[in-house]
């Protein structure tokens, strides 16, 4: 049970998520808008070892979908060509982590067959391709936001708890408000009425902010408490003695005290900020098309026939469950690590 | 009773700030509802501003908080242009149905969360206790959105309805038929957010559970010989009583929020979806109607949970 209970394995498997929706544009063989109207809503691309005359071979390769005749989503297999997979295969140039140019993909067949891991969406565009360009959104803005919220909280906190008098009553008073205020309804109400259209990286970058700042009335008041009882402690008091500045007494003193407090509050955030992009992107105002995000790929779902026979769309709420299962377990690790210190 | 005025004050203050504070935060934001006119070159900029100046939106932002609240007050609630009526009529009936649809999550969510939360907590490490541990990690880890989806898949699978609040065809029927079709539509999205707030609520009171049967006074019951179940629901559940009942009221707001998602994926004409829609259309009242009702529903569901402490806890009444 050992190696369940340290932090190591989540965090290496949280770092890989991460690391793979950075790098997308190598692990992903197509980008993200690349249409193929004539195999929209396509089943997973199946890959092969062995020929239909029964003979082997070692490297896989894939069939191109052809349309069954007569119908409208049914696919077939066209056996007329083998497309063999390439390793390490040079294909549309991207950038690593939007900065290093480069063309070469982890995997791919050659430009007129098509490899859909995880099949393909109505424009006919590469699932597997979106999910992992839509992880870069809804995985980043999940953290970035939780960032924010918490060190905003830590700050009012600290600031009201260590400072008291007017400071501590004005500030409560203003996170009591925004407690009343249900947080959807309140990330709702502001987006509301910033312009509908933006372009992505406004929205992304929007979105962190808002629901970062509108996140901070909770952490402030459970760091208050905890800078409230560290403040009168008598270690606090000998180092004001020796003529400590508030600064030194807050670094070394208070803060570590409100280390737990912050990272419960983390472990609260980072999935409810995750969810609420994908939530958000799913009602059409977060991230727009054609910019994957989780959210707005679970949106074609809201189509019958989607939900009832393509499967393979669901593949971002399956990742999504994934990833917030190893945040939980990061957390529970690190806490009862903490809890044994 | 003084102490529960006051809270009733402290209550009305904190609605009072929170309309502030929403009708800031949207009106500091650009455009409104007459900004999408702009795009029709039949419509002139003289015009825009005339319809402006006609619904207020051109004064400054304390006259039209005046108005709001004037409005407010007499149940409208300001002007919906979409509509283009009174926001109150509008905004009742969905606030009845968001009502409802919470009301029934909450009761099912409860029902199932108290009985399985005393029984975890009184045989750790049975069956009971792994189930409730089970269950609690994995609603914890599925969004509603997601649970939302598969439940849909499964209605439309097994046929059961799964969007609206009405058949059509039953929409003129007698009243318990009616009732009995309202209740079928109910069933997915109330299943929905009680599986979404079970999480919070079990582990809670499992908690609560907990930390009152370690209390001495557990071990002197069972010392006079009074049965463990006796004990456990008469002794160890008043005791576990307070966080639970303040849970209930913080367990409201949660379920505000997780109904405005589950109303959109299923259809159910809430508050959610118009206020969904309110923002589609930049309907300024609107939303800060529905953002208001929303808060007024989280602030009296801790009000209730304010006496209902009252009540059940004579230390608090002595003070």
């Amino acid at each position: 049970m050992a190696f369940v209970q340290s932090p190591k394995l989540p965090l290496v498997a949280l770092a890989t998520v991460y690391g793979i929706v950075t790098m997308a544009g190598f692990f992903a063989p197509y980008d993200y808008e690349r249409q193929n109207r004539h195999t929209a809503l396509a089943p997973p691309t199946r890959i092969h070892f062995v020929e239909p005359n029964s003979r082997f071979r070692l490297r896989p390769f894939v069939y191109r979908w052809k349309l069954r005749p007569g119908t409208l989503h049914q696919y077939e297999e066209d056996h007329s060509i083998a497309f063999p997979l390439r390793f390490f295969a040079s294909g549309r140039p991207y950038k690593i982590a939007a900065l290093i140019p480069s063309w070469i993909h982890l995997f791919g067949t050659r430009p007129e067959g098509n490899v859909f891991l995880l099949g393909t969406d109505e424009y006919g565009r590469d699932v597997f391709s979106r999910l992992l360009y839509g992880g870069r959104i809804s995985l980043f803005a999940g953290l970035l936001a939780a960032g924010i919220s918490v060190s905003l909280g830590l700050a009012a906190g600290v600031f009201a708890g260590y400072y008291g008098s007017w400071i501590d009553e004005t500030i409560m008073r203003a996170a009591e408000l925004f407690l009343a205020v249900p947080w959807l309804y309140l990330l709702l109400a502001v987006r509301a009425f910033l312009p509908l259209r933006m372009d992505p990286a406004g929205v992304f970058l929007l979105l962190i902010a808002i629901a970062g700042t509108i996140g901070w009335a909770r952490p402030a008041r459970l760091v208050r408490g905890v800078v409230l009882s560290a403040r009168n402690r008598e270690y606090v008091l000998a180092a004001k003695s020796f003529g400590a500045s508030d600064f030194y007494i807050l670094r070394t003193h208070i803060l570590p005290q409100a280390y737990s407090v912050a990272m419960t509050q983390a472990r609260l955030y980072i999935p409810q900020y995750i969810t609420a992009e994908v939530v958000l992107s799913f009602f059409g105002l977060g991230v727009g098309e054609p910019v994957p995000s989780w959210g707005n790929m679970l949106d074609s779902l809201q189509s019958l026939f989607v939900l009832e026979s393509c499967w393979w769309m669901y593949a971002p709420a399956a990742l999504l469950v994934i990833v917030l299962l190893i945040f939980e377990w990061f957390f529970r690790a690190e806490s009862s690590r903490f809890q044994a210190r | 009773m003084k102490s529960i005025g006051l809270r009733a004050l402290h209550s009305l203050l904190l609605l009072v700030g929170a309309s502030v504070l929403s009708i800031l935060l949207v009106r500091l934001a650009p455009g409104d509802y007459f900004e999408s006119m702009r795009i029709n070159p039949q419509i002139s900029n003289r015009t825009i501003a005339a319809l402006r100046s006609q619904y207020g939106l051109d004064k400054p932002l304390p006259v039209l908080y005046w108005h709001w609240a004037q409005s407010a007050l007499k149940g409208e609630g300001g002007f919906s242009f979409a509509y283009n009526s009174a926001a109150g009529p509008i905004l009742w009936p969905r606030a009845q149905n968001t009502l409802l649809l919470a009301g029934c999550a909450t009761l099912l969510a409860w029902m199932i969360a108290l009985p399985a939360g005393v029984l975890a907590a009184a045989r750790r490490g049975s069956w009971a206790d792994l189930l409730a541990s089970g269950t609690i990690a994995l609603l914890l880890a599925i969004p509603e959105l997601v649970l939302g989806l598969v439940l849909l898949l499964f209605a439309v699978h097994t046929g059961f309805p799964a969007g609206g609040m009405i058949s059509a065809a039953r929409a003129e029927a007698g009243f318990w038929d009616k009732s009995r079709d309202v209740i079928r539509h109910l069933f997915m999205p109330a299943v929905c957010l009680a599986a979404g707030l079970l999480p919070l609520l079990l582990s809670h009171v499992r908690a609560a559970m907990e930390e009152a049967l370690r209390s001495p006074f557990i071990l002197a019951a069972r010392g006079f010989g009074i049965s463990f179940r006796r004990v456990l629901l008469r002794h160890a559940l008043p005791a576990a009583l307070n966080p639970i009942i303040s849970l209930f009221g913080l367990s409201v707001g949660l379920l505000m929020s997780s109904s405005l998602l589950v109303e959109a994926i299923f259809g159910w004409p809430g508050l959610g979806k118009l206020m969904l829609q309110a923002i589609a259309d930049r309907d300024l009242f609107l939303v800060i109607d529905s953002t208001m009702l929303g808060t007024g529903f989280l602030i009296a569901g801790n009000f209730v949970a304010d006496i209902l402490l009252y009540l059940c806890d004579p230390r608090i009444r002595a003070d």
